[in-house]
């Protein structure tokens, strides 16, 4: 209940930020920019709208979760609003829940708004709306939910800059960390090897999240993704959210 | 008399510089409030005052010692169900207005939506905000938010207020309304803690004081206990009579064109001094006892730290 009215005052405090809308509105340009490019590309012009679009949907809506996420614990402690809030009856988790779900929320309408532009420019183009398209953003939602957790937990300890800067590593090693695989088979057994495996299986792999190229280029869908990319997003992000409940359930506000 | 609030030798320190040194802010504190009292909590700038208050709200966690909240421990939530605060220099969410402020409280309540209506109209007549209900808390003056920060502490019906500096940032008027609701919550059976360096406002209102300097509980009881009614000295205002001739009597302290303020220390003097005037034809405008204020006490206490 509680994590419920912090969720939407979160929400209400995120929609009446212009940084939103400032970033909703180069996220517009962006989508639509691809038909520009469209018009310089020889061959399947709906194909470039389509892959510009989904990757400007993904930039901005990590952005988004980067840019508001960061700033959201750290604003509560900064301001001192968080004094009335922890003299409430509250428990500190329920608090980072509150704040998680409501940046979630406003990210899901956020996507929802540049999903619309995006599928109306694909329409006027093909005059088809394509289902493969959302399974897409589908991902795309779980990405921003691991993102923001990430941010989140930034947020517990650390300014602003320093956590944007940390979240944006992670989401940078996340959509790298796939050439790990590559020097994995690379490598000869041993002691780097095993190494390897192990930065392997903790660093995220948000390359999960990616079906950008199957919807566009019209390929089937890697069997089992859409069962096995959201698990795997719901318990990374638990994890994360569990390590940023345990920093900052001894915190001191001061 | 039960308790509502109890501290039991209470200590702090924080870990301060980038080499960190470890600095002590609450030494010993102790200390009980009763249910139904007001309750002052006095000390100079630093003293640990707000520390205190945030080690009882559980927004710091104290190094040791004991807190109990109407005989619970004062983490628990449900011991904060009963419980108001305002903080010092509120700082609230400035995107939202007045009402949806309080209400965003009243829900974390759990208050049913008529009720909490209902609660908030009242709340924002009781601290005279109803015009700057739908105004965002960006456009409001210090003073303002000080108000909504009070309606907000009030908003569950809490058996226990915690205001720390209630009345700082507010103009004459506006203090003498919040005094005046604190003075209403005890005659609806609460009990108020608040703390203060402003000692007029405390001398006023409190029942019961604790005085803290320097992280320890210097001092604490009733107000009348603490402070003697013994009177120190007695100020007497003449004219007509010359300064030297008053002089063997006691100190005259400033003499304005004519007018004599003469310091009398000893009691059995003053009528001395009422013969000489009228035997010279002079003119009495003041006779004033002084008795030991709060100031006195707290000054005397401040001075040898």
């Amino acid at each position: 209940m509680t994590v419920k009215v912090i969720a939407l005052n979160t929400f209400k405090e995120a929609v009446r930020d212009r940084i939103l809308y400032l970033l909703l509105f180069f996220a517009a340009v962006s989508i639509l920019f691809s038909r520009v490019l469209a018009l310089l590309t020889v061959g399947d012009r709906a194909k470039i709208i389509k892959d510009v679009g989904l990757a400007s949907i993904s930039l901005f809506g990590a952005l988004m979760a980067v840019l508001i996420g960061t700033g959201l614990v750290y604003k509560e402690i900064e301001k001192r609003t968080i004094f009335t809030l922890i003299s409430k009856p509250i428990r500190r988790h329920e608090f980072l829940l509150g704040k998680f779900f409501g940046l979630l929320l406003t990210l899901l309408v956020m996507l929802a708004a540049m999903s619309l532009i995006f599928v109306a420019l694909v329409f006027v183009e093909t005059r088809a709306v394509e289902w493969r398209l959302f399974a897409a953003i589908f991902l795309v939602f779980f990405e921003l939910a691991l993102i923001t957790a990430v941010a989140v937990l930034f947020s517990c300890f650390s300014t602003p800059i320093l956590s944007s800067l940390f979240t944006i590593s992670f989401y940078l090693i996340g959509h790298f960390s796939w050439s790990l695989d590559l020097l994995i088979k690379k490598a000869r057994a041993g002691a780097a090897k095993a190494s390897l495996r192990v930065l392997s299986a903790v660093l995220p792999n948000l390359e999960n999240f990616n079906v950008r190229t199957e919807a566009v280029q019209g390929l089937p869908f890697p069997p089992g993704l859409f069962l096995y990319a959201p698990a795997y997003g719901i318990a990374y992000a638990a994890f994360v959210l569990v390590l940023a409940v345990l920093v900052f359930r001894r915190r001191d506000f001061v | 008399m039960q308790t509502v609030l109890e501290l039991q030798g209470v200590r702090k320190s924080f870990r301060i510089g980038f080499i960190p040194r470890t600095k002590a802010i609450l030494k010993d504190v102790s200390f009980s409030v009763a249910k139904g009292e007001i309750f002052g909590y006095l000390g100079p700038n630093g003293a640990g005052k707000t520390t205190t208050l945030k080690c009882a709200l559980g927004l710091i966690f104290p190094d040791g010692g004991t807190i109990r909240i109407f005989e619970r421990s004062y983490l628990e939530a449900r011991a904060k169900e009963r419980l108001g605060f305002l903080p010092e220099n509120p700082y609230f969410y400035d995107y939202l207005t007045g009402r949806e402020f309080l209400d965003f409280y009243g829900q974390l309540f759990g208050i049913p939506k008529n009720e909490r209506a209902a609660r908030i109209a009242a709340l924002l007549q009781l601290v005279g905000l109803e015009k700057s209900a739908r105004l965002q808390l960006r456009r409001y003056s210090r003073g303002m938010l000080q108000r909504v920060g009070l309606a907000q502490a009030l908003i569950n019906e809490p058996e226990l207020v915690l205001l720390d500096e209630p009345l700082g940032g507010l103009d004459p008027l506006g203090r003498r309304e919040i005094r005046d609701i604190i003075l209403g919550l005890r005659e609806q059976g609460k009990t108020v803690l608040l703390s203060s360096h402003i000692l007029q406002d405390i001398e006023m209102i409190c029942d019961r004081v604790a005085i803290i300097v320097g992280g320890r509980i210097l001092s604490q009881g009733k107000l009348s206990e603490l402070i003697s009614e013994k009177i120190l000295f007695t100020e007497i205002t003449v004219s007509g009579v010359g300064e030297a001739e008053l002089a063997p009597f006691g100190e005259c302290l400033s003499s304005q064109p004519g007018r004599i303020l003469v310091k009398i220390p000893e009691e059995n003097k003053i009528q001395d001094v009422l013969d000489l005037v009228r035997e010279r034809r002079g003119k009495i405008h003041t006779l004033v006892p002084r008795t030991q204020t709060l100031e006195d006490l707290f000054v005397d206490m401040v001075k040898p730290q």
